[in-house]
């Protein structure tokens, strides 16, 4: 466990002065959630006037929906710094060495929820700007945050196993987009529950993306139901917890391979 | 705690072989890699897996450093058993890959230290290690720089550096000088040569190249479709091939059936052939046959512009094991 904790953090470090090193890659990912909020904001500002949406302005209801698929798109590219590894040789030097492998995991992991929370910092300043209420305060914006990083963990581990089994990044770039767009279309994160399909209605019952986006804006709003949103981060954290452990298991099979 | 995990390691094989391998099969689908290799090699010594490419050596690399299972057959580096104690090979082993290990966004200080910490050295003590090999390895001014900007050979000694970092017993090298310059690949050699001789680490590398196993093995194994078909030092197996060729150059004014007589008599050179007025016999020890030949053709009166001894060299080793030349072996594989 100790080992598991050390090695984390030193992996952690490595992931996170690399990223600090290409500015233009830090540039543009605390301007694309911007852009989202601001493009689909100014897209959809009427829609709140449909039956169902039950905040008065729509930035308010797209905030969690646009971290929601920040989310989505930083850390389901998580696994092609595993690539990038697995290419030059740093992943099999990893593997011969005695390096925790839930620690590999881990780490990334860690990378990706710093990388969300400023990103989602982002995202709730701009908001506030374009004038969102965001009525759940901190307290809101904080169960905002630790709900996006608990679906980034299962999205960035998703990635980084699927990395381990695929190898290749072009195969890594089509199982993310196909994974990502879908499911973050069959939740509530762009569009209010109540106007979706049945079926949709359904189906993101089930749907992670969904309980992230959900616990968000119940906490955000200005009555929570705290019991909704703590079942569903329970849920997170379970997905986040299997996710992580059955991407660990791919490096067995990504050393049968070898 | 990995440094002395190591020692422990290199202390109880002191003895027995710092590697063994036993009959490694490995396929993949269709393909044999390993088709039940076999070698043992001495604690302190440079141990040379030589073979064109996709004869078996990445595979037997791979196997003996825990990243791959072998279908079967077993395996054991610095005393414990590839597959039933991987963390204690872990532990006990320095890998330098083919290609590269090293973090292109890191840089070469951070590299190491990352290396050492992931062995288990911490605080003054890994970044002493790390300054003594940046000191070592001539990368103390590019320390703090990024390794994406290291050339080829920087890179390559760093890979090494990292290999070395926590003081394995064990280095495995995959084609340490692949893609290196000649000048380079010269200081490589070097260092290597250094590794084994102050430090007693045994090193096991892989090559392709005849004048790396010729310069820096001990031991080698000449490997052809995964399996060994030659093993011994590098000059027993030279010395296995029939003698050393010796050629004699005469002089314009020659006799040349005279001198064709002279040589055929005498005992000990075979295979003479005249050539225009070059002849070639082979002889078991070069050296020794040239007073005798010198002194037969004197006898005769035959000027002699020239004499000259190759001793065989791998090549005709490789040749000689597998029925077909290196050169044409690796034109095959690629």
């Amino acid at each position: 466990m100790t080992t598991l904790a050390a090695h984390s953090g030193y992996l952690t470090g490595r992931l996170l002065r690399a990223t600090l090193r290409q500015p233009a890659f830090v540039a543009i990912s605390l301007v694309q959630p911007m852009i989202w909020l601001l493009l689909f904001g100014e897209l959809f500002r009427r829609v709140v006037e449909l039956p169902g949406f039950t905040t008065g302005s729509y930035v308010d209801f797209l905030t969690p929906g646009v971290v929601v698929m920040t989310v989505l798109f930083t850390a389901g590219w998580a696994g092609m710094a595993f690539i990038d590894d697995m290419d030059r040789g740093v992943m099999d030097r990893m593997l011969a060495s005695p390096v925790n492998r839930m620690a590999m995991m881990v780490s990334s992991v860690a990378n990706q929820a710093v990388t969300i929370v400023v990103q989602g910092v982002i995202v709730v300043a701009v908001a506030l700007l374009l004038g969102a209420e965001l009525a759940g305060g901190v307290l809101g914006v904080l169960v905002m945050l630790v709900s996006a990083v608990l679906l980034a963990a299962a999205f960035a581990s998703l990635s980084n196993g699927m990395a381990l089994i695929v190898r290749t990044s072009e195969s890594l770039i089509g199982f993310s987009t196909m994974l990502t767009l879908p499911l973050s279309f069959l939740s509530s994160a762009m569009m209010a529950r109540e106007v979706a399909p049945e079926w949709i209605q359904a189906v993101s019952t089930w749907n992670p993306v969904d309980w992230t986006v959900v616990a968000s804006r119940e906490a955000l709003s200005a009555d929570p139901d705290w019991p909704a949103v703590f079942v569903r981060l329970g849920g997170l954290l379970a997905v986040a917890v299997a996710a992580i452990w059955l991407a660990t298991r791919a490096f067995r099979a990504y050393q049968r391979s070898l | 705690m990995a440094v002395s995990a190591g020692r422990v390691a290199t202390r109880r094989t002191t003895g027995e072989p710092a590697i063994s391998a036993e009959n490694l099969v490995k396929t993949y689908g269709e393909v044999t890699a390993l088709a039940g290799l076999s070698f043992a090699v001495a604690p302190g010594t440079v141990f040379g897996l030589l073979g064109p490419n996709g004869a078996g050596k990445s595979t037997t690399i791979r196997i003996l450093t825990t990243l791959s299972r072998p279908d079967s057959g077993t395996a054991t580096v610095a005393g414990a058993d590839v597959l039933a104690r991987p963390d204690a090979v872990r532990r006990a082993i320095g890998v330098v890959t083919q290609g590269s290990g090293t973090d292109p966004q890191a840089t070469g200080r951070e590299n190491l230290l990352l290396a050492g910490r992931l062995h288990g050295l911490r605080g003054d003590e890994v970044k002493a290690r790390a300054d003594e090999l940046l000191d070592r390895f001539g990368l103390t001014e590019a320390a703090g720089r990024v390794v994406r900007t290291y050339s080829g050979g920087m890179q390559r000694k760093l890979d090494v550096a990292m290999g070395l970092v926590h003081r394995p017993a064990v280095l495995f090298l995959d084609e340490p000088t692949t893609g290196l310059d000649p000048q380079a690949r010269a200081d490589m050699w070097a260092e290597i040569a250094r590794l084994s001789t102050q430090e007693q680490l045994t090193v096991m590398l892989t090559t392709h190249y005849l004048e790396e196993a010729d310069q820096l093995a001990d031991r080698l194994v000449i490997v052809d479709r995964g399996t060994v078909v030659a093993e011994g030092s590098p000059e027993e197996l030279k010395s296995g091939l029939r003698g050393d060729a010796v050629v004699i150059e005469l002089a314009p004014d020659a006799d040349l059936a005279v001198a064709g007589g002279a040589v055929e008599a005498l005992t000990g050179l075979r295979d003479v052939t005249v050539d225009g007025r070059t002849i070639r016999g082979r002889v078991d020890h070069g050296a020794s046959a040239v007073p005798a030949v010198l002194a037969a053709l004197e006898r005769e009166s035959v000027a002699v512009a020239a004499v000259t001894i190759a001793r065989p060299a791998l090549d005709d080793v490789y040749l000689r094991h597998t029925g077909r030349s290196f050169a044409a072996a690796e034109r095959v594989s690629a």
